[in-house]
């Protein structure tokens, strides 16, 4: 019991520091990169890779069903809403970049 | 373990916001804005872990939800300058409808 106890520890550092890495490295990204779709690709690095891995850490971390179910359907819904807000905003950005009036960067 | 995860998240968030202060276009803003809720949703839920009061889930599960609404409500609105019924605003501009 103990050794389980280490090991669910261990798991959740790993998880929650991959996590916190992801997230500064998104937003480095977000604040470094030149051009639009380079930042989007950045901003998909926080939305799907940060978020998973800052979630499943705390998930391990619970100790309540309910917390854990909380958890589990917040890391769902922003599983599924990130990317496709993501997607809206790609294409609102190509459908305003193709018309002629603007030809900003 | 959440001390650090916070300090992460602030540090991110605060690059985020000098994104979108020195940022030129509005696809960039709205970008900034939507990532800027994804993590201020992380953390809510780990300062809830923090404090040892996980009640704070629930304000993060909501924010979430107004956080989609309002990306797709902005997006929507700079696409058909309109929010709400699409059909009376754009029939002056295209006749696509």
């Amino acid at each position: 019991m103990e050794i389980f106890e280490i090991l669910l520890n261990l798991l959740s550092w790993i998880f929650v520091l991959v996590g916190s890495f992801l997230m500064v490295l998104g937003a480095i990204g977000i604040l470094r990169f030149h051009g639009f779709w380079a930042r989007l690709h950045a901003a998909s690095v926080i939305e799907s890779g940060g978020m998973i891995f800052l979630l499943a850490g705390m998930c391990l971390q619970a100790g309540d069903f309910l917390i854990f179910f909380k958890l589990a359907f917040i890391g769902l819904f922003l599983f599924i809403t990130g990317p496709t807000s993501t997607h809206a905003l790609a294409s609102a950005a190509l459908l305003d970049r193709s018309k002629p009036k603007n030809e900003r960067n | 373990m959440f001390l650090v995860a916070t300090i992460a998240l602030l540090i991110s968030i605060i690059l985020i916001l000098l994104r979108l202060y020195f940022s030129e276009t509005l696809f960039d803003r709205v970008l900034a804005v939507n990532a800027f809720g994804t993590i201020a949703v992380v953390l809510i839920g780990v300062v809830g872990f923090l404090s040892n009061r996980p009640d704070f889930l629930d304000i993060a599960l909501l924010y979430a939800l107004i956080n989609f609404l309002g990306t797709i409500a902005i997006l929507k609105y700079f696409r058909y300058r309109s929010i709400g019924d699409i059909n009376d605003s754009s029939q002056n501009s295209s006749g696509e409808n």
